[in-house]
């Protein structure tokens, strides 16, 4: 947040943008290089690693039983949590979760909940008194730009790495068997965002473009390319006929990421 | 827990409360409803019965957030513990938290935050009463109450939602269609600059029904903008009228 930047650099970004260019030498609908590592925290049920260029997210997935809500009493419970962690910027500070923390889980969480991603049927121990709660933990290690596509991508690489304990259910209580499954898992959510800068769309903003953006909008897809889920941010506006070209191209670089990733 | 109705759509095409697929419920706005805010206004939509005060330009607290440049507004938007089904703690949720981002967001836009640098402008938004679509009725009320305290802005704001209700596009949806149908957008704009301000969503639609369901939405806002001109006009009416009666008096 607090990351100072000279008004010549912004003038410069929006002026490159302005011409179909960008100051890293992308294209404006080019994504940085983007790699994942999988089981790297072999405590959790399930982990993974994204860099998105230098943006660096760990998510840990633990999954333990708890109470199902009230009015799902047979399903499973997914939450989700993001720690800015000081050591990631300069502009995130110790303490309890702020409104940007908040907002990204709440978006990571849309992204897997509204594509029903985890089958959460399946994760039912005794109906009404005991399920399994499945618990994404996002930490962000290193901050440059678009945690919200790394950390969705995160979230959904950690928890198809996810492995649960075989149990059996003796007088309502688990008792764990030996031999691991994987969650299971229906859909494979993929979240694009764009970045309204100089009145054109860029895809997968870096710290240096977000600071000078006007407005951002990220998108979720599903397997079967349908939006599940959308969040504007930002002081700025989008109109109408740019919300549907961000749409477009969220689209076509969700199904080239899904290609990439195999999901 | 089980009261889920059978049909939300009737075959007249008529919904529970007997709208058509693309009529708003309705709306009922009021500027000036708080004597010690700066600027108030309550909005009535459907069963959403929410206030909103706003306070500023004033002196901002905590000193560091000032900024040398601009305002900075600050914006919580607030649910009664008693204006839901069961009661909600009065703690502010995660929800309540992104809700008041996201609405600040969507207000920004407007306000001309440059005229008044190192202050900070507080919107405050109380929910007394939820039926679904308490943010787009909060940011309507909200745009309100900021051109009520005599801010200078670009344009009001208004807000409205779409969502996909048994496979039909509709226009504002109300908390049981909400909850059962299968996406909900809720979108902002500033009609005059064609400015779209807020937009999220949840559920599953195509991007083609995600389109239909935004325009649908704009139409919704612009119907509600009328609504929101003439609250602020007869605000103004009633002022003039009274000060006539003191001088007759």
């Amino acid at each position: 947040m607090a990351a100072v930047i000279t008004k010549v650099k912004q003038k410069q970004i929006a002026q490159l943008i302005d011409n179909g260019k960008r100051l890293d030498g992308r294209e404006l609908t080019e994504y940085r290089e983007i790699k994942i590592e999988q089981g790297i925290i072999e405590k959790a049920e399930g982990s993974a690693r994204v860099l998105l260029g230098k943006t660096e997210v760990v998510v840990g997935v633990k999954i333990e039983t708890g109470e199902p809500f009230s009015d799902t009493p047979n399903e499973g419970v997914l939450t989700v949590n993001v720690e800015l962690v000081p050591l990631a910027s300069p502009g995130f500070e110790p303490g309890p979760p702020d409104e940007s923390s908040i907002e990204l889980a709440r978006i990571v969480d849309r992204g897997i909940r509204e594509s029903k991603a985890i089958d959460t049927g399946k994760l039912c121990v005794v109906p009404g008194k005991k399920v399994f709660v499945v618990f994404v933990d996002v930490y962000v290690l290193n901050h440059d730009g678009n945690l919200i596509d790394a950390s969705a991508l995160a979230a959904m690489a950690a928890l198809l790495n996810a492995k649960m304990g075989k149990y059996e259910v003796e007088d309502g209580e688990v008792k764990m068997k030996s031999g691991y499954e994987p969650l299971p898992l229906r859909k494979h959510p993929i979240t694009v965002t764009c970045a309204k800068i100089s009145d054109k769309l860029v895809v997968d903003p870096w710290l240096e473009e977000e600071q000078v953006m006007d407005a951002r909008i990220s998108i979720a897809f599903d397997d079967d390319e349908n939006i599940c889920a959308i969040q504007k941010g930002g002081s700025g506006y989008f109109e109408p006929k740019q919300v549907f070209e961000a749409a477009r191209i969220a689209k076509e670089k969700s199904r080239e990421l899904r290609k990439k990733l195999n999901w | 827990m089980n009261d889920k109705p059978e049909k939300l759509i009737d075959k007249k095409g008529l919904r529970l409360d007997g709208r058509k697929l693309d009529e708003l419920r309705p709306v009922k706005l009021q500027v000036g409803v708080i004597s010690n805010a700066d600027g108030s206004a309550y909005i009535e939509h459907g069963k959403n019965k929410i206030l909103v005060g706003v306070y500023g330009p004033r002196e901002v607290h905590p000193k560091h957030l000032a900024l040398p440049d601009r305002a900075v507004v600050k914006c919580r938007y607030h649910m009664a513990p008693f204006s839901v089904q069961e009661r909600k703690s009065p703690a502010p949720s995660r929800r309540e938290i992104e809700l008041s981002k996201v609405i600040r967001e969507s207000l920004e836009p407007a306000i001309f935050m440059e005229y008044y640098p190192r202050t900070m402008i507080d919107v405050f938004i109380e929910v007394l009463q939820a039926d679904g679509g308490t943010r787009c009725a909060s940011i309507t009320a909200a745009a309100l109450a900021l051109a009520d305290s005599g801010i200078p802005m670009r344009d009001l704001v208004v807000a409205c939602a779409a969502g996909k209700v048994e496979d039909k596009i509709v226009l504002d949806l109300m908390d049981t269609e909400d909850k059962v149908g299968s996406a909900d957008v809720p979108v902002a704009l500033m009609p005059n600059l064609n400015a779209v301000t807020l937009l999220q969503m949840d559920g599953t639609l195509s991007t083609d029904e995600f389109e239909s369901a935004v325009n649908l939405a704009l139409e919704g806002c612009k119907q509600i903008y009328v609504l929101q001109k003439e609250a602020l006009r007869i605000k103004y009416v009633n002022v003039k009228e009274e000060n006539k009666e003191e001088a007759e008096e």
